[in-house]
């Protein structure tokens, strides 16, 4: 189908964008991978277009300190190929191969993913396991929203009217393909034989990413080993509330993130990263 | 001069390059002056009265030259044509292209706005305003035709279409199966499920039509130029001579464009009544909720066999889903199975009962194979469970069945006569190819350890009928066309072929083969062959491609214009090399007389001569042009076997396949790179049956799988390599020995697909898992399983 009638602008500054942006019926066109067939099936209506394309200063990847800076830009495919990711965010990495095709890839931004929040999305959850905080701008100055509260409901993130998703901050650190029906990353650190810390995020098991906070407490300070991870991993649906749609049924996706932490953790503690 | 045969060889596509770069002329790139475009508007609801309807406010958007409902062309529009009406007494709805009163299911048309732009179109389709009020919806097949049930055609008191019944014992064919089953040693009953598919054919439907004075040019995405044509003069009541059709190149059918379509009828009316030039191109949204839907059956089958593994006969009760209504082969769509269930075995006795239901859903119709995937899924499901029952190899019990090469021609229990084949020669080398028994040894020892990722073996060996048809048959079956095909060969003055053949390529690679049969028949040079297709202007006579029939049939009326070429150009070539016609012999692509091989004449000098005329024998026609009718005596039998390994992981359900093989006996292959396409895409749409694809309505009648990230059609990545090889037992009836390809994988790989997804999980007590197999379904059959072995106590 074609859009209906839509005025299109292509600011040249972050606080020009802004400025548009404060009309509430805008829309942010940041690769349009889910917008623009939204826009198609006549799904979204929106009075004007703000496309962030020509905001340089929001694509590529920066180290700050001991954190790197991802423009909200920033392609997929610019991820998977930057190497300064590739070296302390591999997660990301991996979880970014397989966001969709190539012609995606190169269109598709890691800020248009976060901002769109799909429970089914690979990056959201990414971005909870990687524990990373958002950088958002508006009318009235920047903020930063750690990722746990990024997330508000279905579709739905912590974005208020007239902000803008600029970067997103990743600690130096280190899962998941196509549209899940769960996707589970995990990011451990081993002290001798135990756990001494973990972080279990679970996609499409909710209205929006989630943590396994069973799975992580039980698992925390445990030794690392199939006796301790086995059970606790039977606890990682605990608290999510999953869809019951024509993908699969609720209790499918319950027992699916149950086999998929289990790997995942395994995966993690065994040093590489199993694909869900 | 070394001629170098072309038929055989695997030339690549001369079609290709202006298909693959999209630099063609495709319906929807076909712009004309003043041209209007056409958006319709759906029903939202699955069955309802429309108990208001008004157009008038999308008449003042911008734009907007027009806008009609149903009620406002009623008198005009026709009813869109069934042509298979497979008893006297079926029940056949009207089927209005634009809804009038009743809406029957969702996505049916209830109002058209013709705009000067597509988007004004769409933009106006909001401002037409329509009151529903919503009637019983009727999905469930069995429901439907339970007493007192809600009805989808009020006035016709019943959702029964038809009951349509084959019985051995009647036809004289074979014996009564209910005696065998009486007598059987084994008796497997099974009940199957054949889900829903959508076509999904690459490109969208589109038509173009164009009143110009007294004359309609329609073109249209469709397999059936030919057919559209005849049925467009018929329903509108327009003189057939003052109708052209044109399918220019067309992306892709699968039987989905084998279909008169309400959007070409609609686009008709509105051209005529508006004097102007119209197009509509569907969205694939509009296309998937619209377009008609394949498959969609129970089967209800019972399999009689002796401890032995020797059948002794089957059993089939089949109950189709016909949609809303009938479209254009809906009733016949099953039937085309009904003589295929018992496969490629010479078992005695045979009943098959189908019954027509109607429900509030998009009518279903021809999908890939149509009829025989269902037959062929059937019958290699059973004898899977025989083997089970009999714990004999599913390999074994197929070999004690199967009819043997030097019993061919073979007449079955089913009435066909199967024309040639070795099963065993082509089972031994898939076996071969696959590594079977080495897999085996793996699945055991896999069961043994208790791997959560189990292996299984999948086993389908098939046969169909190609060729479709002999008319004197498809009569019987109260069919409402011929099966024939014709083909016209016209040599210009410089030596150059065209060929207009009646066939109706959309992805077949037609222009390619037909120049490899012309190239030897006539010595020319391949690339001197121009195929024309699918405008009813230059091919005027045809019937189409559907049903593996282009080849099987239109390649004979090709073969045989081309020997009326020759035989034309005899005298010429005489009088050119002075010389007695009778003394001439015609020999890779030149008259030679007989025993002076040297010199001679070619086809493109008896052309020139022809051109000039200044020299012709007397008597002879300045012409070497000739067409052939050709209708087939016989339908033609490719047969195949095709095995795959699968590995399923029982904690998650996923199901990957690990390895396929297809060895497929085609007759003679014309072009085994294009068999090896065709192969391919048939192989992977079976496939998407067996584990991806499924069409689902909710309770509502509202289709949930309306989008491709719900309809799940699998992608390359999704796929295992696949490992093809042919037999060749070729067509005893064909000149060239070719039987048809285009739905063999299709129907082959399903049930191989499946067969190795319950092998994987026999051990744990699965006998039968829904298809597509997701991984949900599979783990659900593991669960339930568990379940009834627990509570059986263990076995």
């Amino acid at each position: 189908m074609i859009p209906a009638a839509v005025e299109y602008t292509r600011p040249s500054t972050v606080d020009a964008a802004i400025e548009v942006l404060a009309d509430e019926d805008a829309k942010v066109l940041a690769g349009g991978q889910s917008l623009i067939p939204l826009l198609r099936l006549r799904l979204s209506a929106p009075t004007v277009l703000v496309d962030l394309g020509a905001l340089a200063d929001l694509r590529g990847v920066r180290q700050d300190g001991d954190d790197l800076v991802i423009g909200a830009m920033t392609t997929y495919d610019a991820i998977l190929r930057d190497p300064l990711v590739g070296r302390y965010a591999p997660l990301l990495a991996a979880a970014t191969q397989t966001v969709g095709d190539r012609q995606v890839r190169h269109l598709g931004t890691i800020g248009g993913s976060l901002a769109h929040a799909d429970p089914a999305g690979d990056l959201p959850a990414v971005s909870l396991a990687l524990d990373a905080t958002m950088e958002v701008t508006g009318a009235s100055g920047t903020r930063s929203v750690p990722a746990t509260e990024f997330f508000v409901d279905y579709l739905t993130t912590a974005l208020a009217p007239g902000e803008l998703l600029t970067a997103v901050r990743v600690p130096n650190n280190r899962v998941a393909q196509g549209w899940a029906l769960v996707g589970v990353a995990a990011l451990c650190r081993r002290d001798n034989g135990n756990i001494a810390d973990i972080r279990v995020a679970l996609a499409n098991m909710a209205p929006t990413p989630v943590r396994a906070t069973a799975v992580e407490t039980a698992l925390t300070g445990a030794q690392a080993h199939h006796t301790a991870i086995i059970p606790a991993c039977d606890r990682a649906a605990e608290g999510t509330s999953p869809a019951d749609d024509l993908s699969a049924s609720a209790g499918y996706r319950r027992h699916l993130a149950c086999v998929l932490t289990k790997r995942a953790i395994t995966g993690c503690i065994a040093g590489y990263v199993d694909e869900t | 001069m070394t001629v170098t045969a072309e038929v055989g060889a695997p030339r690549r596509r001369k079609e290709d390059a202006r298909l693959i770069t999209g630099r063609t002329m495709w319906t929807e790139n076909i712009t004309l002056p003043g041209m209007l475009h056409l958006a319709i508007l759906r029903s939202p609801m699955a069955h309802a009265r429309i108990t208001r309807i008004d157009c008038a406010p999308a008449l003042g958007q911008p734009g907007v030259v027009a806008a009609f409902s149903g009620r406002d062309v009623a008198d005009v529009q026709g009813s869109l044509p069934c042509a298979w009406l497979v008893t006297e007494d079926i029940v056949h709805p009207d089927h209005p292209p634009l809804a009038v009163d009743e809406v029957r299911h969702v996505g049916e048309a209830v109002a058209v706005v013709a705009a000067r732009s597509r988007a004004a179109a769409l933009d106006a389709l909001a401002a037409v305003e329509v009151d529903y009020e919503p009637l019983p919806v009727v999905l469930d097949l069995e429901q439907a035709l339970a007493e007192g049930a809600d009805l989808v055609h009020a006035d016709k008191g019943t959702n029964r279409s038809y009951d349509w019944v084959f019985d051995s014992g009647a036809a004289g064919t074979g014996g009564s199966v209910d005696e065998a089953l009486a007598s059987a040693e084994v008796v497997i009953r099974r009940r199957y499920r054949q889900q829903r598919l959508i076509p999904a054919f690459m490109e969208p439907r589109s038509v173009v039509v164009d009143p110009t004075g007294d004359q309609y040019s329609i073109w249209s995405a469709t397999q059936i130029p030919h057919i559209l044509r005849f049925l467009v003069s018929v329903v509108t009541g327009t003189p057939e001579q003052k109708v052209r059709v044109v399918a220019p190149d067309v992306g892709g059918g699968f039987g989905g464009k084998l279909q008169v379509t309400p959007e070409e009828l609609i686009c008709f009316v509105a051209a005529r009544r508006l004097g102007k030039p119209v197009k509509y191109t569907e969205s694939r949204a509009d296309s998937l909720v619209s377009a008609h839907h394949g498959r969609d059956m129970i089967q209800d089958l019972e399999l009689a066999a002796r401890r032995d593994g020797t059948v002794l006969g089957l059993k089939v009760h089949l109950t189709a889903n016909m949609g809303a209504y009938l479209g254009l082969v809906t009733p016949g769509i099953p039937l085309l199975g009904a003589f295929m269930y018992n496969g490629i075995y010479k078992f005695p006795a045979y009943r098959f009962e189908c019954t027509g239901v109607f429900t509030n859903t998009v009518i279903t119709d021809a999908y890939r194979g149509a009829g025989r995937p269902e037959a062929t899924y059937a019958i290699e499901r059973l004898m899977d469970e025989l083997a089970v029952e009999l714990n004999l190899d599913p390999i074994e019990v197929r070999r004690r069945n199967w009819i043997r090469a030097e019993e061919f021609p073979f007449t079955t229990v089913a009435g066909l006569t199967y024309d040639s084949g070795d099963y065993a020669a082509a089972t031994d080398r898939a076996l071969a190819l696959l590594g079977y028994d080495e897999l085996r040894r793996e699945q055991a020892q896999r069961r043994e350890a208790g791997d959560p990722v189990q292996l299984g073996i999948g086993v389908s060996t098939y046969t169909e009928m190609c060729g479709l048809a002999p008319s004197r048959v498809l009569g019987s079956l109260r069919y409402g066309a011929g099966g024939w095909e014709s083909a016209m060969v016209r040599v210009l003055p410089t030596g150059k072929v065209e060929v207009v053949t009646g066939t109706s390529p959309h992805g077949q690679g037609h222009e390619t083969a037909w120049s490899q049969i012309v190239a030897d028949e006539l010595g020319v040079p391949f690339d001197d062959v121009e195929v024309l297709h699918g405008d009813t202007r230059s091919s005027y006579k045809g019937l189409d491609t559907y049903g593996s029939r282009s080849l099987a049939v239109g390649g004979i009326a090709l073969y045989q214009a081309c020997q009326k070429v020759v035989e034309k150009a005899k005298p010429i070539a005489a009088r050119l090399l002075e010389c007695d016609p009778a003394d001439l012999e015609f020999t890779g692509g030149r008259f030679q007389v007989r025993g002076h091989p040297d010199g001679g004449k070619t086809i493109a000098d008896c052309s020139l001569a022809v051109f000039t005329s200044h020299d012709l024998p007397d008597g002879v026609e300045p012409t070497l042009d000739a067409d052939a009718v050709y209708d087939p005596v016989n339908f033609s039998f490719p047969h195949g076997s095709h095995l795959c390994a699968v590995e399923v992981d029982t904690q998650t359900g996923r199901v990957d396949v690990r390895s396929y093989v297809a060895v497929d006996d085609v007759g003679k292959a014309v072009n085994p790179l294009i068999v090896e396409g065709q192969v391919h895409g048939g192989v992977v749409q079976g496939i998407a049956q067996a584990l991806f694809e499924e069409a689902v309505y909710d309770g509502d009648g509202n289709l949930l799988s309306g989008t491709f990230v719900d309809y799940t059609l699998p992608s390359a990545a999704d796929l295992p390599d696949l490992v093809t090889d042919r037999t060749e037992s070729p067509a005893p009836g064909h000149p060239l020995g070719a039987k048809g390809v285009g739905e063999a994988g299709t129907i082959a790989a399903t049930p191989a697909v499946v067969n190795a997804v319950v092998d994987a999980l026999r051990h744990r007590g699965v006998s039968d898992i829904q298809m597509p197999c997701t991984p949900e379904r599979v783990w659900q059959a593991l669960q339930s399983a568990s379940r009834s072995d627990q509570q059986g106590g263990g076995s």
